[in-house]
């Protein structure tokens, strides 16, 4: 999910050829606009139309059956345990990332040498495909031969099996979940933190705050709320949006204790395809994604209009 | 600098914690390469060394390469993110310029459907986009791999952002030289818009080589698999006993991006966490 500031108007639009510039501006937004709404519009609408119905794929018929899918669906132990583990999930993880991502951004900003160092080995997990490295994260959780297993066995602590046992399979994924979105919170710090004016700092110096707590307390801390808040929304988009890993390492189990939001959508979509339920587990979805980014835009203005 | 100069204890303890937090980072890539270099008898042997005894490195990653069809994932996975960029490039900066620059009936309508758009995330649509393709009889063809991201709203609004940054007077000159409002998006405005270009390039190459949710649904057939999807099937077929060539698969999967990002790294914090200042 990306940032959206709108620029203000500083240019009034070129008027030269008013003949012929509307028909030249037609034809060069024309393929844009029809595909935006073949591929977004259309569809978005269609997710809505279709979780009104009974339609399973490749059935020759189909019924309204109104907001029934939506009482199925909350009546559904599936779609509860799947929403109450992406609840947890997101509850974990949101906060972890943000706290540690601001942390490794301040440290990384403290000091001159090695910052592109320490920022590219933060960042490398966040660009790598996540679909390669959940078959890494597999090996290390290993229950035999991982690297987890074995460094808690020389330690003389218990092990586990990390990915089959419904106690640890949640709070593994939500590990994996932090590692790889820590760093994307670190880079969206790091830039609130380049922006906050040097001038803040000397004043609080000649307030008498020069202790670097002081100055982290009265200056910077306050100046990265707004971002804070940014990077709390967006993690928390990037949470709820979580496939891969279940995909790949758990499928949702064992017994359901790793089933997530997106998961389900997947599995009642495109593999059992229920395609009315699947477009209301859809919509469910929709509803959270728009819920906060429409919160995430509430707090863009304002950091607008506090400059 | 947001911090004062920290006093050498103060900086020494700064790269302690950095660079454990940085080694717990790396420990899964570490932990990767380190298996696809050994053979099978040192990987079910418990231990912790990095490097192996006995190298078994060209073994590993020849059967990933022939075991699997490993090098046509990785053709499938430049072929769709080169189609998808060229697709959006070319259909979202001559709209990015209408909307920064001309005039027309229903600019503001067609700016408002590119802010939905970008509200929209893709696992929504894939459901109708399913179907669409199935109508189509486009499913498990490359046009279905590629046909959802043929538009990028956020292609659209980046270009637009900074398209409304260039002067008029640029704009003027072109239409007096005679060039053609088409060639003004060609010739002017993407050369004054290369970082624009360049970030949202790194921004689709980097989520679609990426992207497993859509390959899944889109394609069955070996063929036509992108490398996630790929990696997939390789770990299910050998039910994840062949830890050697899985980790060299996946080492392969992961390495372009990664070589890329630390050859150009400034370019993919921008392309990645940019768009906040």
């Amino acid at each position: 999910m990306r940032a959206v500031v709108d620029i203000p108007e500083a240019t009034r639009p070129v008027r030269q050829r008013p003949d012929t510039e509307p028909i030249a501006a037609c034809l060069l937004a024309a393929p844009a606009f029809a595909l935006i709404l073949l591929l977004f519009i259309l569809p978005t609408l269609a997710v809505f139309v279709i979780a009104t119905t009974d339609w399973q794929f490749g059935a020759r018929s189909l019924s309204f059956v109104g907001l029934r899918n939506f009482a199925e669906l909350l009546a559904d132990s599936t779609f509860r345990i799947s929403f109450a583990n992406t609840c947890l999930y997101v509850l974990v993880v949101v906060p972890a990332t943000t706290a540690i991502g601001l942390a490794v951004a301040l440290l990384i900003e403290s000091g001159q040498s090695l910052r592109a160092f320490y920022r590219a080995v933060h960042f490398l997990p966040f660009m790598a495909t996540l679909a390669a490295m959940a078959v890494a994260w597999e090996a290390l959780l290993h229950p035999t031969i991982g690297l987890a297993n074995q460094t808690l066995t020389a330690l003389g602590l218990p092990t586990a099996n990390w990915l089959r046992d419904e106690r640890t399979v949640l709070p593994v994924l939500g590990l994996i979940g932090i590692w790889q979105n820590l760093g994307f919170a670190m880079v969206l710090f790091l830039a609130g933190l380049k922006s906050i004016p040097s001038e803040l700092y000397d004043a609080s110096e000649i307030d008498g705050a020069d202790g670097t707590f002081d100055r982290l307390r009265i200056v910077t801390l306050p100046m990265l709320g707004p971002v804070t808040m940014f990077v709390v929304i967006v993690v928390a988009l990037r949470a709820f949006q979580t496939f891969d890993t279940v995909k790949i390492l758990t499928q949702g189990g064992p017994a359901k204790a790793s089933e997530m939001l997106l998961y389900t959508l997947y599995v009642e979509s495109f593999e059992f395809l229920r395609t009315g339920y699947g477009a209301a587990v859809t919509v469910v979805f929709l509803a959270i994604v728009v819920g906060l980014t429409l919160l995430q835009a509430r707090v863009m203005d304002k950091r607008v209009h506090y400059q | 600098m947001s911090l004062r100069r920290l006093g050498p204890v103060a900086a020494l303890a700064r790269h302690a914690v950095l660079l454990a937090s940085g080694a717990l980072m790396l420990i899964p890539f570490v932990w990767m390469v380190s298996l696809s270099l050994k053979p099978p008898g040192e990987i079910f042997r418990a231990g912790f060394s990095l490097l192996p005894e006995q190298w078994y490195a060209v073994e590993n990653y020849s059967r990933a390469l022939t075991a699997s069809p490993l090098p046509r994932y990785m053709l499938n996975g430049v072929l769709v993110c080169g189609a998808i960029l060229s697709l959006q490039i070319a259909i979202c900066a001559p709209a990015a310029y209408a909307l920064a620059k001309l005039r027309f009936f229903g600019r503001e309508g067609l700016f408002t459907l590119v802010l939905i758009g970008l509200l929209i995330p893709h696992e929504v649509l894939a459901l109708p986009l399913f179907i669409l393709a199935y109508k189509l009889g486009l499913l498990d063809t490359y046009a279905a791999l590629i046909m959802p991201f043929a538009v990028s709203p956020f292609g659209i609004f980046l270009f637009r952002q900074f398209f409304k940054s260039i002067p008029d007077d640029i704009v003027h000159a072109a239409r007096l030289d005679g060039l053609s409002e088409l060639a003004i998006v060609w010739r002017v405005m993407l050369p004054m818009a290369m970082p624009a270009v360049i970030a949202f390039s790194i921004f689709s190459i980097v989520s679609h080589w990426n992207d497993l949710f859509w390959p899944l649904i889109a394609v069955r057939s070996e063929q036509l698999m992108p490398p996630p999807l790929g990696i997939m099937a390789f770990k299910n077929e050998e039910a994840g006993s062949d830890y050697g060539p899985l980790m060299a698969c996946a080492t392969l999967v992961v390495a372009p991006l990664v070589v890329a990002f630390l050859a150009a790294q400034r370019w993919f914090v921008e392309g990645l966490g940019g768009g906040v200042k």
